[in-house]
């Protein structure tokens, strides 16, 4: 390769020093371009995973007793789902684009986990009782491929299991007396006591969102 | 050494910045396009549906090589009942979606992609499922172009669009 600095030639001349300045002066600039670049590189492609110390705070607020209802008919509550740690995610079935994305992608995962794959439920909350039935969440989550399970209930149980997980949601009124649902987007990784390990946020990266999967399953 | 280090910088930076460019999108073969119009609809695609879950999205990309911009502001198929044009944002952790209610603006000569996370195409009481493999016809409606007809590719529910290279290294799934 081309020396890119033939001007920085070592020469044993009377300006020596200000040679020494040059340089010194051009190796400034060239570290800051360097931070520059490594600040820009950091704007666009942002890690939004929270600090440790934040998941900590969060661990003892998120999660909770629920009582809701799986497309069998059979009752899942916190308590029943105990022993087994699980991913839940709260949306509708006729959301168009986040719902899909988030649980293809937790099939996704799953697959990527390997035979670590089957130590962990995912579990999919809808908030649009009026709308879904438990059996047609049934047939939503069978989409996907991978075994999901699906709950709703009233909806003062699908208030109250929105409220356990802090999360949220809102009916928006659309066209034609319609509404569409503005909903927590994030996935919430319980551990096998139901307590809150970590959450994927939903445009976490692939790499960190598999890294939870494995310390969720570990 | 002052030398080597500057060089170091240097070439780290060239690297780090060339990192940061989005690469240039792959041609795209067979786009959709009205016989005088400037709109050419490029990979119009959908998700598979389940029995009884009456909303979908469609997705797709759309060049205006005209001198003029143009809208998008709403199209028919025979599977759904309503086509409205809807946005998708993320307020923290929530997520919202709303109707563009004045349609979607093509710059003149320029495209605008409607993919998951961003613009979709909402099909509003579905009369059927959406089978993967199947195709289905959309007339898109744009206030210039006017009527432009398209066939949307059902893919699976999982579906993810190619890998986009505006993410700048973001890992998306891929259904």
């Amino acid at each position: 390769m081309a020396d890119p600095f033939p001007e920085l030639e070592e020469d044993v001349s009377p300006q020596r020093q200000a040679e020494g300045l040059k340089t010194l002066r051009l190796a400034l600039w060239g570290v800051v371009l360097l931070v520059v670049s490594i600040g820009l590189v950091a704007m666009f492609a942002p890690d939004r995973t929270p600090p440790a110390s934040d998941q900590a705070a969060y661990a003892d607020l998120i999660g909770g007793p629920f009582a809701l209802t799986a497309p069998d008919g059979s009752r899942v509550t916190d308590q029943t789902l105990k022993g087994t740690p699980f991913a839940i995610f709260f949306g509708f079935t006729r959301c168009p684009d986040v719902c899909p994305t988030t649980l293809s992608r937790m099939a996704s995962l799953r697959k990527q986990l390997g035979k670590d794959g089957d130590k962990f439920r995912i579990v999919f909350v809808s908030v649009d009782p009026g709308y879904d039935s438990p059996e047609d969440i049934g047939r939503y989550v069978a989409l996907f491929g991978t075994p999901i399970l699906g709950l709703t209930g009233t909806d003062q149980e699908v208030d109250a299991a929105v409220k356990a997980y802090r999360a949220f949601y809102q009916k928006v009124p659309t066209t034609g007396g319609d509404y569409t649902i503005d909903h927590t987007a994030s996935v919430y990784l319980m551990d096998a006591s139901g307590k809150l390990q970590s959450i994927i946020a939903y445009d976490e990266t692939n790499p960190s969102a598999l890294a939870k999967l494995k310390r969720l399953v570990g | 050494m002052i030398r080597n280090c500057l060089a170091a910088a240097l070439l780290g930076s060239a690297v780090l910045l060339a990192g940061c460019n989005a690469a240039p999108e792959a041609e795209a073969p067979a786009a959709t396009e009205t016989a005088a119009s400037s709109i050419a609809v490029t990979d119009p695609w959908s998700r598979a549906t389940a029995e009884g879950q009456n909303a979908g999205g469609a997705f797709m990309t759309i060049a205006n090589t005209g001198t003029a911009a143009d809208r998008l502001t709403g199209g028919s198929t025979p599977v759904a009942g309503r086509v409205e044009i809807h946005t998708m944002t993320m307020e923290g952790d929530v997520m919202k979606m709303r109707q563009l209610e004045d349609g979607l603006e093509v710059p003149a000569g320029g495209t605008v992609t409607l993919k998951p996370g961003s613009f979709h195409v909402m099909l509003m009481d579905l009369k059927q499922p959406l089978k993967a493999g199947d195709r289905v016809p959309l007339t898109l409606t744009f206030a210039g172009a006017g009527a432009l007809e398209t066939q949307l590719e059902v893919r699976p529910a999982g579906a993810m669009p190619a890998m986009d290279h505006g993410t700048h290294g973001k890992d998306k799934p891929h259904g």
